[in-house]
């Protein structure tokens, strides 16, 4: 099973970054194998708009079935919540924090929006 | 002669040289239309008070698709350049507020699924104060995309010998919407660090556009002369300087501004029309 995380860099060492749509970047970390993919999030950082649903789509199109980030707006989340991507949200740490607090059933999940378009 | 009044910084006096340089040019017997294209905020009738005869709701169309005609293949949200479709688990979400209205979907649609239906984004209203027409934009609260409704109004046509084009400020689209088209502009600024900040901005913008432009220094004295002195090194015309007036600002917070600061400054309504007719070779009495 695969979570994808919002990241300021390729590491898990790196901050979770607490935007979602303009992250730096998302790890794809494969709970089972243990294994690290980073995606790049340059194009849906410089959109003009829309770059939430554009970066949603990157995180329904890598398969991962969890998203852990800061906030999400309601675009980015009527398009996770079609495609069944649960979201947890987390602030100050980083992203091996993030995986482990994930498996550890500590991190909060959201049902809606937390924050509105362009926080 | 059509004179778009625009800004890069808000509140630097945009609406108060519209309504300034309407009502002066009126005063001379000159026919005027005045546009209010700040459609997110319009305020030129809270000074005008016009009569308003009559008002029209302008719509764009936005796409809707027949889930049983969809197949989920895509090529909706590959053709939006404004990413406002995504396919998720085959089923395309259109997020409308951010549609541009394009019907580029609607074209590349293989299986003919989408169509368009009207959405409301705003109005237009229609009146007169004395000799001024007015017609004026107003966008619903909520709607993020306003250049068809500036567009809408600026299509709107009263036989007049000047139209003062209340633009919007900033740098992007719709301020591109209202000026669009017209003879000059005219950009107001304070000469204050930020308004020149934001002056140069809206000079790069407009130079682009290759209208006939000149600049009108607005609360002259408050700041410095750091809008001057780039205004003479990029050659650009300074119109006129209004001198700041503390007189003036209470009777702009009593809504009252309008008569008094045609009297105040009529000299220099007077050097701002003869600049722009010098800039543009346009002489009101030329005009059709």
């Amino acid at each position: 099973m695969k979570i994808a995380l919002s990241a300021e860099g390729n590491g898990l060492d790196y901050k979770i970054d607490e935007r979602f749509g303009r992250s730096l970047g998302f790890i794809i970390y494969d709970l089972d194998q243990e294994s690290l993919e980073h995606v790049e999030n340059r194009q849906n950082r410089e959109a003009a708009q829309g770059a939430g649903i554009q970066a949603a789509r990157t995180i329904v199109d890598s398969g991962a079935s969890v998203l852990v980030t800061g906030h999400v707006g309601p675009k980015a989340f009527a398009v996770l919540k079609t495609a069944g991507v649960e979201i947890y949200t987390v602030t100050g740490a980083t992203v091996r924090e993030g995986i482990e607090r994930y498996r550890e059933g500590v991190l909060k999940r959201i049902d809606s929006a937390d924050v509105e378009g362009h926080w | 002669m059509k004179i778009a009044v625009a800004s890069g910084k808000g509140g630097t006096g945009k609406t108060t040289l519209s309504l300034a340089l309407a009502g002066y040019l009126a005063n001379r017997g000159y026919r005027v239309s005045l546009m209010d294209c700040d459609v997110e905020e319009p305020n030129v009738n809270l000074f005008l008070k016009a009569n308003i005869r009559a008002v029209e709701q302008v719509s764009v169309p936005i796409p809707v698709v027949d889930g049983d005609k969809c197949t989920g293949c895509g090529l909706c949200e590959r053709i939006c350049a404004f990413n406002a479709i995504a396919v998720v688990s085959g089923k395309p979400l259109i997020f409308k507020d951010i549609c541009h209205s394009c019907g580029g979907c609607m074209l590349v649609c293989p299986e003919r699924a989408i169509r368009e239906v009207p959405k409301e984004i705003g109005d237009i209203e229609e009146g007169s104060a004395g000799a001024i027409s007015y017609i004026g934009g107003r966008l619903r609260v909520g709607e993020a995309i306003s250049p068809p409704l500036i567009g809408a109004v600026r299509k709107h046509y009263a036989d007049s010998h000047y139209t003062v084009i209340d633009a919007p400020p900033g740098t992007s689209c719709p301020v591109m919407a209202a000026v669009r088209g017209c003879d000059a502009i005219v950009l107001v600024t304070e000469p204050t660090p930020f308004g020149l900040n934001d002056l140069k901005l809206a000079v790069e913008t407009m130079k682009r556009l290759d209208y006939p432009l000149g600049v009108v220094i607005n609360r002259a004295g408050m700041g410095d002369d750091g809008v001057e002195r780039y205004c003479a090194e990029e050659g650009i015309s300074v119109l006129a300087s209004l001198a700041h007036s503390r007189e003036i600002a209470e009777k702009y917070a009593a809504g009252e501004v309008v008569e008094e600061f045609i009297r105040f400054f009529d000299g220099e309504l007077g050097e701002i029309v003869s600049g722009l007719e010098r800039l543009t070779g346009i002489r009101a009495v030329e005009v059709k």
